[in-house]
């Protein structure tokens, strides 16, 4: 058990290790000049200079990089070009929305898609399968905005329900937060869960099909303790996997989202860093989704133990 | 010929049905100077947004330009970018995959390199390279191409290594086939169908992805009307005319949705065991 965590916590390292080097190469190649903007309008070339110096910007690729790895793993993501903050503030002061609204979708879409998966699955080829299958097939082919904006349009402006955008911090009161974050969560719930329902059914029928199951069927255990006893649990490790591979998705749902509601998360700081050029905020941003989409998977790695004693040796 | 179609039609309803709905929306595409009524930038000062009437059947936006014409032509970007990214990013894919299959330390190597690509969220890797470079069609389709690269050239890698395994390729090695021959005509082949299911999920989240990089300001030029220019535009205005965005959005949704039609049809049709996992989009 501990040298499989082990193990996966390893092979985590070079590919962080590469995003990162990635992540570098994109800020390497931007086009513009640091220094010229931290030096400001009225700087001459030997301010300009003298700021290259200072920065180690006249030093060769390799040197940069690991001067910037360096501060980097002190949490120094360097400084946005626009307003002079520092990059990892910038985050850590939009990392509360955004944290929320993927929180409440992955919530609300555990909560409806696996269910649809199993029913679908237990009900293989009759009319409620289908039905389940082509309302995912739908969800899955829509893009966030759309389905935002269609979401908007029918609970905000002509039923009138619900906020049309905005947001509201959990400390002013659960009732403000909830109904804020609604529209979006579902938003991303519908094509996320869609995902999440397809592979749930297609696990699971495949487990289905094996001898265990008809042995389980033969003496005589009813269909549902079946399905939720032997069948899930086996089918639990590439439903774990699509849900950790699929984050992917939802992140770039949220980013969309968000800029949809107006919220004020790391979306719709990726949205005004586009405006406006900013490209340490773009690579900081880049760079903190990308760990944590690799945490994430590393986590639905280790989860396999739960489902699967075998993968403890 | 007409019998022929119609047990495909029978057998495969979600296949006949997407390509149905795909092949009417290229046709849009490419009739779209003819069928539409205005010209796709064209001003009209005096129609300022107006809602949708007999005039302009999806309205008119803040310039006065006609929603419904603009949506027709946005169909081009839509299908361009999505077809020529799935084409790109196959070609390259396969020929990576093929590689890494063939010599296990480039193997070691292009897989770790792959792994770190597909570790930065698409959308967001898109994103940062489209801020690298100006905004134009042929830029986005670059940029989505390298995102979805990778995956190509998992899938196929994993489909080489499984096909090596299987005794007509280890009788083929026993005859001593040369290696190129033995991809080409043993290995090559097998790979196709997986990849061409691949293919039509690709493209359907390369068009969902360009239309985001231009909803968010970084994709196609804000002069030439794709779905996600459009809806850009329209966010402004969406309480007072909902139509400018609502119109473009079911174009696009309805458009991915015949694309994974043809795909899922393509795979129930084709070997269905190479392809369980298939239809991970990435936007």
């Amino acid at each position: 058990m501990l040298l499989y965590i082990l193990r996966r916590l390893l092979a985590t390292i070079p590919v962080v290790g590469l995003v990162a080097f990635f992540v570098f190469v994109l800020l390497y190649i931007a086009p513009g000049d640091p220094a010229a903007v931290i030096a400001g309008d009225l700087a001459t070339a030997d301010d300009i200079a003298r700021i290259h110096q200072k920065l180690g910007l006249d030093q060769p690729f390799l040197q940069r990089f690991l001067t910037w790895l360096q501060a980097l793993l002190a949490g120094d993501l360097g400084v946005s070009i626009f307003n002079g903050i520092p990059v990892a503030t910038l985050i850590l002061q939009r990392l509360g929305a955004t944290l929320a609204l993927t929180i409440a979708s992955l919530l609300l879409t555990l909560s409806f898609a696996i269910p649809l998966g199993v029913i679908a699955a237990a009900r293989v080829g009759t009319m409620t399968d289908r039905l389940a299958m082509l309302v995912a097939l739908i969800g899955f082919s829509q893009p966030a905005f759309v389905l935002a904006y269609l979401l908007v349009f029918g609970f905000s402006i002509e039923l009138r329900w619900l906020p049309v955008q905005g947001y509201a911090p959990l400390a002013s009161g659960f009732w403000d937060f909830f109904r804020h974050l609604l529209l979006p969560a579902t938003t991303l719930a519908l094509i996320y869960g869609a995902l999440i329902a397809r592979i749930t059914r297609a696990s699971l029928l495949e487990v289905l099909s094996q001898d265990y199951i008809r042995t389980a069927h033969a003496k005589g255990l009813s269909s549902f303790r079946i399905l939720t006893r032997h069948a899930l649990k086996n089918a639990g490790i590439p439903i774990a996997t699509v849900v950790g591979l699929g984050l992917a998705i939802l992140i770039g749902g949220v980013i969309v989202t968000e800029t949809v509601f107006s919220i004020p998360g790391l979306g719709g700081l990726t949205f005004d860093a586009i405006l406006h050029r900013d490209y340490p905020v773009i690579q900081g941003v880049t760079l903190f989704f990308s760990l944590a989409y690799v945490l994430v998977n590393l986590m639905v790695d280790l989860s396999y133990t739960l489902f699967d004693p075998r993968v403890r040796l | 010929m007409m019998g022929a179609i119609g047990a495909m039609v029978r057998r495969h309803p979600t296949l006949a049905l997407g390509l149905l709905a795909l092949a009417v929306m290229a046709a849009v595409a490419l009739l779209a100077p003819a069928i539409a009524p205005f010209g796709p930038t064209q001003m009209i000062p005096a129609k300022r947004l107006h809602f949708p009437s007999a005039d302009a059947w999806f309205g008119t936006d803040r310039f006065g330009q006609d929603v419904f014409s603009r949506t027709l032509f946005g169909a081009r970007v839509s299908l361009m970018v999505g077809v020529s990214v799935a084409a790109i990013s196959l070609s390259l894919g396969l020929v990576i995959g093929l590689i890494a299959g063939a010599n296990r330390l480039v193997d070691a190597l292009l897989m770790r390199m792959m792994d770190g690509l597909m570790s930065i969220p698409p959308v967001l890797l898109a994103i940062a390279l489209m801020a690298l470079t100006k905004a134009s069609v042929k830029n986005v389709i670059i940029a989505i191409s390298l995102t979805e690269i990778p995956r190509v050239a998992r899938l196929v890698r994993g489909i080489v290594l499984t096909l090596r395994e299987r005794p007509f390729v280890e009788a083929a090695i026993a005859a001593g086939t040369r290696q190129l021959r033995l991809l080409s005509r043993h290995i090559l082949p097998n790979t196709l169908a997986p990849v061409l299911v691949q293919g039509t999920y690709i493209t359907a989240s390369a068009m969902i992805t360009e239309a985001v990089l231009s909803f968010i300001g970084a994709g196609t030029p804000t002069d030439i009307p794709s779905w996600g220019n459009m809806m850009a535009e329209g966010r402004q205005v969406f309480p007072i005319a909902p139509y400018i965005i609502i119109f473009p959005g079911i174009f696009l949704a309805l458009t991915v949705l015949a694309v994974n039609m043809v795909g899922d049809g393509l795979r129930d049709a084709l070997d269905p065991r190479l392809l369980r996992v298939g239809g991970l989009k990435s936007a």
